[in-house]
């Protein structure tokens, strides 16, 4: 509960997460409607919110150890009994809580904007997607932010990783439409399981495969984290880039 | 309780632009002490001497690049994990709060991260908010906090797991002078509840005030050690001259140091003018050699005094 206060504190993260996925809905909603096929209003508006919550996880991930690092606080993490991982794994959560919103917020915008209907093939396999895909990636922040607290400038990385993910994951667009060789690089996202198991759930399609994936992923996500917190901490420490000087 | 045997370490970084050199800076040069159980020891030197990478070093947020550390027994680099559950530890400065949550809400992460909880929390939290002087204000939010109220929240949170062991990195630093000597309470306070406490200062009266024993560190070596007795007795045997000049000039102090019968010399600037800090074996009066040497030098107050601590300090850190 207190990581979820520290998370919501930030005015500038609240303002991001809110607004950032009402505008990704609208540009998607508008490229979209030109079609003129059954769903793809309720496939963009997914996809769409998707996008707002990987922005939130990636961004609230390498956020949160920039920012106490800025403030001080990440030594004093580190400096705790408990492992990285196990410190850091609220703050993902309180993360991916935010990020619940971002898909939330796209669905009821296209609902009363755009007129989307939101009726779902499978209502009941879609609220156990929903937070279940969330949650995959905040663990995948996890991993991402451990690789934050080596070196002190990788939020250039978190920008980096934005649009690819995106793109990689078929939150936009279709994956068939990229290259084959860029295949395996989806199957190891939570995003393109999450949005695949959601767009099934809501459009028809089989949901227990990519839910499967998600979860797997999940805890994929939680074991490398627990092991690249270790040795980048074990840096961390030997290269003194825990505090900002 | 706390043991460092040679502990050396070395920053490694470049400089340089496109050709880019390694360059190493030997913050820590085998630096050896121990502390006992109940015991306020003082880590006392100038910035940058090595004080705050020593302390870091002991508490696990830095690995040494050689020499061992232990505390209560345990290895800091091997068994950092049980050195973290049986320590506390303090920053001086601003940072390392939550500034958007309230005291409070600190209090509870941290005590969460420690292993202090239900109603074992609420008892401790509200002790050590006594300790420090902060109830009532607990609900406020930091970022509303003075300095040294922030440094009051610094210490509760430091020893809110009820540590055996507690380091304090220069813990008064950029505190009004009523708010450190309040601290300076709260940290003998400390000791007298049975706490080990090892201090990093460079104020003078603060460690001599609060030590038991200080180590003296210079450069990243220690360059002198024992009750703060024990090193002005170092010095006693002089004297010190204060001479109040102004715009003396960096050829006139040399020739001061270079004068037989000194053995430091310190200039402290005063506004427009400087204080000439002069310390000179007891058994020649050398004020008339001394003002002849700063001839053409528009000179003020002469005085002359017991030796201090901030003396014995001066003489020993000049030295290196």
């Amino acid at each position: 509960m207190t990581n979820l206060k520290m998370v919501s504190t930030s005015a500038f993260f609240l303002l991001t997460s809110t607004v950032q996925p009402v505008v990704f809905a609208t540009v998607a909603f508008y490229m979209y409607r030109t079609g003129d096929r059954a769903g793809t209003l309720l496939y963009a508006a997914l996809g769409a919110g998707m996008m707002g919550v990987w922005s939130t996880t990636l961004f609230g991930s390498g956020g949160m150890i920039q920012w106490q690092r800025w403030q001080g606080t990440l030594e004093l993490g580190v400096g705790s009994p408990p492992g990285m991982a196990l410190i850091y794994l609220p703050f993902s959560l309180a993360n991916a809580f935010t990020g619940m919103y971002a898909l939330a917020a796209t669905l009821v915008w296209g609902r009363l904007v755009f007129g989307v209907p939101l009726d779902f093939v499978h209502p009941w396999l879609f609220a156990l997607a929903l937070p279940a895909t969330v949650i995959s990636l905040g663990l995948m922040g996890l991993v991402l932010a451990s690789t934050f607290i080596l070196y002190r400038y990788a939020n250039a990385m978190a920008n980096l990783l934005e649009y690819p993910v995106w793109i990689a994951s078929g939150l936009v667009f279709s994956t068939s439409l990229l290259p084959g060789w860029t295949r395996p690089i989806s199957w190891i996202l939570p995003p393109y399981w999450g949005v695949l198991a959601l767009r099934h759930a809501a459009l028809g399609g089989g949901v227990w495969v990519p839910l499967a994936m998600v979860v797997v992923l999940g805890i994929g996500s939680v074991a490398i984290a627990t092991f690249t917190f270790r040795i980048f901490e074990h840096l961390a420490r030997d290269r003194a880039t825990l505090s900002l000087t | 309780m706390i043991e460092a045997i040679d502990l050396r370490r070395t920053y490694r970084t470049t400089t340089g632009v496109i050709r880019r050199k390694p360059l190493e800076v030997e913050a820590v040069r085998g630096i050896s002490f121990a502390v006992e159980q109940g015991e306020l020891f003082g880590l006392l030197g100038p910035n940058g001497a090595g004080k705050t990478t020593t302390i870091k070093m002991l508490i696990t947020l830095l690995l040494p690049s050689s020499g061992e550390a232990r505390v209560l027994g345990h290895d800091v680099v091997a068994d950092a994990r049980e050195v973290r559950k049986r320590i506390g530890y303090v920053f001086g400065g601003d940072r390392g709060l939550y500034e958007r949550l309230s005291a409070l809400d600190n209090l509870r992460y941290f005590a969460e991260l420690y292993g202090v909880s239900g109603k074992a929390q609420r008892i401790r939290i509200d002790e050590v908010l006594e300790l420090v002087g902060l109830k009532g204000r607990e609900q406020e939010r930091v970022e509303g906090y003075s300095r040294g109220m922030r440094q009051r929240l610094h210490i509760a949170r430091g020893i809110l797991h009820d540590p055996e062991v507690v380091f304090l990195d220069e813990p008064t630093i950029g505190v009004d002078p009523v708010g450190a000597r309040e601290l300076r309470r709260t940290i003998a306070d400390l000791i007298a509840g049975g706490k080990t406490v090892l201090l990093t200062t460079h104020y003078m009266f603060e460690a001599d005030a609060l030590c038991d024993r200080i180590a003296v560190i210079a450069k990243g070596k220690i360059v002198g050690a024992g009750t703060p007795e024990a090193l002005k007795a170092g010095v006693a045997e002089g004297r010190v001259t204060e001479i109040e000049v102004f715009g003396v000039g960096e050829a006139a102090v040399e020739r001061l140091r270079a004068l037989s019968g000194v053995t430091a010399v310190a200039v402290e600037d005063r506004d427009q003018k400087q204080l000439l800090v002069v310390q000179t074996t007891a058994d020649r009066e050398l004020t008339a050699p001394l003002l002849a040497e700063l001839d053409g030098v528009e000179i003020g107050r002469v005085s002359s005094r017991e030796p201090t601590l901030e003396d014995a300090y001066v003489a020993l850190v000049g030295s290196e």
